[in-house]
């Protein structure tokens, strides 16, 4: 099967550079997926899981926001955070999540809805990519 | 000349100073491979969101976003990033003192400083120049979440048309010896003149990608200058307390020579006055 290059960078380092068949992404207009050869384009992400097909295995990543770019069957992935599955802490994520439902139910008008919603997001994320939900 | 007992004191004290620089300049040391670390592993994203932009505002001529207006300047800004502590050789006389040489050039226009670090907070403080608002206390691990919030704050003054034009001042790591004061433009943004080839598809649209992306660039590019920084300020500490420790052994030792010649001389005194008190005996 044809590959193309996926390269997946956060702030804090290089998370994978692979060749790989296929990729699906969280992005802004729901899940997009890309093969090889595929048209130039930016997207921008939403926190999720992202999917990738390597030798006909699937491997996830949890991104949380940032963009996606493919040009000349290449694919940078540029994410705000980005986790491969045995990095991430679960008991954080689980943590955060139960901690953003809660200020998300209490209805408290301090609380910052907006910001709440997206650490739920991430949590739910990062939760999703270890199987945990 | 003083006595034998008063430069065993004074040895004794650059001892313990030697100790101390010794114990620091291993600190810094280990905080160094850290810091190190972090900045090659920023590299790669910050390259790409800076290629991923210019080919952006390539391929979108037409696109405006507040932070590409370029307007007649009335007010710059200079963001400048020193460390916290001293005790690191020049590292931030380095930064003061270019920023102190853009200030005077400047003079004709309204200029303020975003400080970040105690250390330039501190000497422009005292000099009563403009400080429009500080970030101290980083810590030794930058992280991204301290770069968004100089990011915002700084965004929301170009935005307010507060600053029209905003300068990033930060010391450069190249290697252990040397850490180079660099000053870079930050905002605003200008697109590179890069060619490109393909219509891009855009998702959701070019002008919501480039909401999103241009304070993403904004942050990377202050998140790299901090952890730049932080290398920088840790390679020059260990310099700084590598010949501290030096100088100290060197003092040990010529203290050590005019301690055994005091206590010689002591002797021969005594040894004479033995024996100018025996001759007089006979």
């Amino acid at each position: 099967m044809a590959t193309f290059n996926l390269n997946v960078v956060a702030p804090n380092g290089q998370i994978l550079d692979k060749e790989v068949e296929f990729v699906v992404l969280p992005s802004d207009d729901g899940e997009l997926g890309i093969l090889a050869n595929h048209a130039p384009l930016i997207a921008g992400l939403q926190p999720g899981v992202m999917r990738y097909t390597e030798d006909g295995k699937v491997n996830k990543i949890s991104v949380c926001g940032g963009f996606v770019e493919v040009v000349n069957n290449k694919v940078s992935v540029l994410a705000s955070t980005a986790e491969k599955p045995e990095k991430i802490d679960v008991d954080r994520a689980m943590a955060a999540k139960e901690r953003a439902q809660k200020r998300l139910q209490d209805k408290n008008p301090d609380v910052n809805l907006l910001r709440a919603e997206m650490a739920l997001k991430r949590a739910v994320a990062r939760l999703q990519t270890v199987g945990k939900l | 000349m003083a006595g034998v007992r008063d430069i065993r004191r004074r040895i004794r004290s650059v001892a313990n100073m030697q100790q101390i620089t010794k114990a620091m300049k291993m600190v810094s040391a280990a905080k160094l491979r850290k810091a190190q670390e972090k900045v090659v592993a920023s590299r790669p994203y910050a390259k790409q969101i800076q290629d991923v932009l210019a080919r952006l505002a390539q391929a979108q001529t037409d696109v405006s976003h507040p932070l590409l207006e370029q307007r007649p300047v009335r007010k710059i800004g200079y963001i400048l990033v020193t460390s916290d502590r001293g005790l690191c050789g020049g590292f931030n006389a380095n930064l003061t003192r270019l920023t102190k040489g853009i200030l005077e050039e400047k003079k004709d226009v309204n200029t303020g400083l975003i400080a970040v670090g105690r250390k330039g907070n501190d000497y422009f403080n005292r000099r009563s120049i403009e400080i429009i608002t500080k970030f101290i206390g980083l810590g030794d691990n930058p992280d991204y979440s301290q770069a968004r919030r100089i990011a915002d704050e700084v965004m929301g003054l170009y935005t307010n048309q507060e600053l029209d034009e905003v300068y990033l001042v930060y010391s450069k790591f190249v290697s252990v010896l040397t850490q180079e004061p660099t000053m870079v433009k930050v905002l605003p943004i200008e697109p590179s003149t890069e060619k490109i080839d393909g219509n891009y598809i855009f998702e959701p649209s070019p002008q919501e990608i480039l909401d999103k992306m241009l304070p993403n660039y904004i942050e990377s590019q202050i998140f790299s200058a901090l952890l730049e920084s932080k290398a920088s300020e840790q390679g020059a500490r260990m310099t700084a307390m590598d010949s501290a420790t030096e100088n100290a052994k060197e003092m040990i030792a010529k203290l050590t020579l005019v301690m055994n010649r005091a206590r010689q001389a002591a002797i021969t005194k005594e040894i004479s006055e033995i024996v100018g008190g025996a001759a007089a005996l006979e």
